[in-house]
Parts: structure tokens; sequence; C-alpha cells
């Protein structure tokens, strides 16, 4: 009886049903998620930053299952800090994404995680990668988790390249509000991450603070 | 006479029949031994009394097994299981501690709190187990899920963190044992069932990481783990302040496990605390006996004289001994 009284999450896995998203813009990238981890229909973490650090100037947001995120960042965090002591200059982005790829590629049946790598490198200015499956494309901008689904058509709809810093937080904030209205998974605070050539600026949005749309 | 030998192996050498093929590799092997063990060590002078010892005390108890999860027992395990349903009986499930377990921030430490009722199915099987582990001596674990789980994952990485301090030098740190607890839970994806509130002091501050079975990590100023958490998380989104004062927190601790307790049938009996700050530790066990076992308020015992004597009689029983053995006891 133990068992049927609501504790089968425990032995869940805990994911992170989430939204995250990255957009690139002239001179830099902007990356955001929700805050939401659940283990089955509990909430285990509602503050979660889901954007995780590999090097000073590239993220990755994190989706799928947690454990596999959080060690997939972890691991190649430190891959990413050996190679850049190696190579004596900041790494690039798509080293970055292609160390998350040949990872999600090689342990693609074991994992269950979907990390977005963006960053800005003096190459190539802001980059946004996606490395679903063990794939790796560039794109303008890249969704991801759960609540992506709900937003396909907000976010083709309403980007624009040319976009400025503020005008692609301003996009992200919206994408994030809407998907965590809609999606179940998705909730808590929205956390924000702007990279460009001078520096990194992490913000926080509470959840009072998410801009509302009709019907809210 | 048995020489000097790097590992201990049988003696097969002295079996009948097979004396002289036996001793032949037997030299073979120590001469492949001693030649070996002339490349490592360079300050031996005689050759028969060899040190054993010519490397230093390994880094880790258990040397991690390289590349994934070992599969060797999983054979052995499915046969074990065929035949005990063969014969009509089951493998015994894993005891459970239904449990609840927390731990809170506070302004100059940590506070880890854990009930004390520990179930079979069912059954109670433990009233007062100990839920709070100890890792080091400014670290403290408590463990949900799976008991042997949860005490043989945290004694392991006692064990390897105490190594590691030693090799540093230095106090360990709390993100270290977070480091060891979820690699270790990772590489086993979640078959060792073993939920975790992780809390202490270091040189950095007080920190609590709370670790689940599949090896992710959230580091939180309050969490609650097992059975019971969502009841005592209910307290701690109610009163949860930042910087609260010691007894304060001990006050919300003890109140947030009371809750799994009486909300919660897989948790009960005592509440634990543990108060790890700076320069003190405090290991309060029991904090708040929750459940007092009940006093009776009436007795069935009736005095002398309750009843008046009518009539007495005696009659003797003549009884003949038929038979006699003496049973000696040993009671050295």
């Amino acid at each position: 009886m133990l068992q049927e009284t609501g504790t089968e999450w425990l032995s869940q896995e805990v994911k992170t049903g989430t939204t995250i998203i990255a957009v690139e813009f002239d001179g830099g990238v902007v990356l955001g998620s929700d805050s939401r981890v659940s283990a089955g229909a509990s909430v285990v973490n509602r503050v979660m930053n889901k954007l995780s650090p590999l090097h000073d100037k590239i993220y990755c947001a994190l989706s799928g299952s947690a454990a596999d995120a959080q060690t997939i960042a972890e691991v190649v965090h430190y891959q990413l800090d050996v190679h850049s002591i190696e190579i004596d200059e900041d790494p690039q982005v798509r080293s970055a994404a292609t160390l998350v790829r040949n990872i999600s590629y090689k342990y693609k049946e074991e994992l269950s995680a979907h990390l977005i790598v963006a960053g800005w490198d003096r190459r190539d200015g802001g980059q946004v990668f996606a490395t679903l499956s063990g794939l790796l494309t560039r794109q303008p901008f890249a969704v991801g988790g759960s609540g992506s689904s709900h937003v396909y058509g907000f976010v083709d709809a309403e980007f624009r390249g040319g976009m400025s810093k503020e005008e692609c937080q301003q996009f992200v904030v919206n994408t994030l509000s809407l998907a965590i209205n809609r999606d179940g998974s998705s909730g808590g605070v929205a956390y924000i991450v702007s990279i460009d050539e001078h520096g990194t600026e992490e913000k926080v949005v509470l959840g009072n603070d998410l801009p509302t749309f009709f019907d809210q | 006479m048995i020489k000097n030998t790097q590992c201990y192996r049988p003696r097969t050498d002295l079996l009948l029949g097979k004396k002289k093929k036996k001793k032949k590799k037997a030299k073979k092997a120590k001469k492949k031994k001693k030649k070996a063990k002339k490349k490592k060590s360079t300050s031996c002078t005689s050759g028969k009394h060899k040190a054993h010892f010519t490397k230093m005390a390994t880094l880790a108890v258990r040397q991690s097994p390289v590349g994934g999860f070992s599969f060797e027992n999983c054979k052995r395990n499915a046969v074990l299981e065929g035949e005990a349903n063969k014969v009509g009986y089951s493998l015994p499930a894993a005891r459970k501690t239904g449990t609840t377990i927390c731990g809170v921030v506070f302004k100059d430490g940590v506070i880890l709190g854990a009930d004390t009722r520990a179930t079979e199915g069912m059954i109670v099987a433990d009233k007062n187990c100990s839920k709070i582990h100890y890792i080091s001596p400014n670290i403290y674990c408590c463990g949900a899920g799976t008991a042997a789980d949860t005490e043989m994952t945290t004694q392991i990485i006692s064990s390897n963190l105490e190594l590691h301090a030693l090799s540093t030098g230095r106090v360990p740190r709390v993100a270290t044992a977070n480091r060891m607890l979820k690699q270790m839970l990772f590489r086993y994806q979640g078959y060792i069932g073993a939920a975790l509130v992780l809390g202490g002091v270091d040189c950095n501050g007080p920190h609590l990481y709370s670790i689940y079975p599949h090896g992710s990590t959230d580091k939180l100023p309050y969490v609650t783990m097992g059975s019971g958490s969502l009841a005592a998380m209910a307290v701690f989104e109610d009163r949860y302040k930042p910087d609260m004062e010691e007894e304060d927190a001990k006050r919300l601790v003890r109140d947030a496990i009371a809750a799994g307790i009486f909300n919660d049938l897989g948790s009960g009996s005592n509440i634990d605390l543990c108060v790890i700050t700076k320069g003190k530790l405090d290991y309060i066990r029991p904090h708040d006996e929750a459940n007092k076992k009940g006093v009776r308020t009436g007795d069935y015992k009736y005095k002398r004289g309750t009843t008046s004597v009518l009539t007495k009689s005696v009659t003797a029983l003549n009884l003949e001994v038929v038979e006699e053995t003496v049973l000696t006891m040993d009671t050295s």
C-alpha cells in the first residue's frame, strides 16, 4: 500500500521538463530557461538554473533527464577547460558544441538529454548550436524541452533577423512566459543569460514579473 | 617454505602428483615478479626480504571500474532467483526507509533532520534507526530510499573522502563529497536507490545539497526528501526565512519532520537533529520523542484480600519417579 500512496515518484527519474531557448544577435547570444525540475508529479526544485556555464563566454541550456544533462555539462566543462589550456586561448563555441555532440551521439541509447550550446567567440561572434540526438547544426535560434512544442508557432512568427540585444532579451522572456503558461512541466522563474564580447550577464525574472498576455 | 610473494596463491605445488609442473610455473612466475619488482623499487638490499609495499596508499578504497555498468552479477542473480522460485520461495525485497529527511541553511551553518522509522513492507522493522550518517567531521548526510544503499554509499564516500583529505592536507569540502556521490550514483544509472541530503560547513561557508538516485543534484537553502518530503516541504515553504537563528531553525526542522511523521505512513517515531556550525557539531539523537509509548491508566491485578476465602483443602499428590535423565550444561 505504501507503494500506491504516491511514493513511486521517489524512484522515478528526475526530469527537467523544460523550456529552453537560445537566440543569436549581432555581437552575441541570449539564452533563457525556466526553473522547474519534476520527478513524476512532484516538483523537486522550483528554482533550478538550467543555464550551465561551459566556459566564460559559452553556456549550455539543459533539458531532459536532470542527471544525464548535469553530467554531460560537467564533463564537457572539464574537457573544454583542458582544451582551452592546450590551445592557450578562449575556445570556440563550435568546439564546445562538438564536445557535447560527441557525448550525445556516442551514448545516444543510454542518455536522454538535449543540450543547446550558445556563446560568443572572437572568430564567428555569437553562435547557437543545437545538439539533439547527436547532430550538430548552427541556427539563428533554437528552442528545446517539453515546453518548446507549445511555442514553435510563436517563435517562427515573431523571430526577425537583426534584433538588438534588448529586443532579443524581450523575445526570450516572452517565449518563456508563454511556454510556462501552457506547459505543466515548465514553471518557476525565468533565467536569462546574455553573452557578448564585453562579458556575460545573468538575470532572473521572477514569476510575477513575467509578461502577461491575453487571458492572464 | 613459502617465499615472499606479492599475492597469496594456493599451494598447488604441494598437491600430490603435480609437484614438478607446478613448481616450474611458480618459479617462472616468481622470476617475472622479481623482474617487475626490480623496476619499481631500487632501494631494496637483500633479495629474500623484498618490500611488499611498493606503492603509496591509493587515493580511493574502490578503484572505479573502467567504462559503464558492470553486468557481471546479473546472470548469477537471475539464476538464483529462478532456483528460489522453483522451490517456492521469493528473494527478499530490499528494505526501504519510508522516510522524512530534510535540511536547512541558517545563519551560522546547516541543520539536518530525520525521522527514525525503518519499514519492511507494512511492518516497522526498526523503531529507532539512525538516518543521519557521518561523512566527515564537518559533513553529514541523511539518507532515504533503500536502507542498505544509503548506508554503504555514505560509508564508501566517507572513506574515500578521508583518504582525499589526507592527500590534500585540507578539511574536506561539501562540494567534493557532492561530486563523489553524484558520480558514483550516475555510474550505477539509478540502480542504487539512495536519495541523500548532504550538508556541512567548510572554508566557504555552509552548504546543502540534495542528491537523487540517478545522479542529479541541487544546491538549495532548504531541501526535503523521502516519502514524507511533501509534508515537510509544505512547512518549509511557509516558514523559511534566510539567515535564521539557530533556535528558530531547529524549531523549523523539528516541525517539518513532525509534519512528515504525522502525515506519512512511512515515517514515524522520533526526530533526530544534526546541527553543524563552523566550530561545533551537535548530533542530537533524539531531539524530540514525537511518539512516546502510552502509559496504562488501569491495571487488572487485584490486591490480596479482594475476594474472601470460604473453604480450603490440601490434597497431597504421591508421584513415582519413572525416568530420570541428567543433561549437563556447559557454563564455561
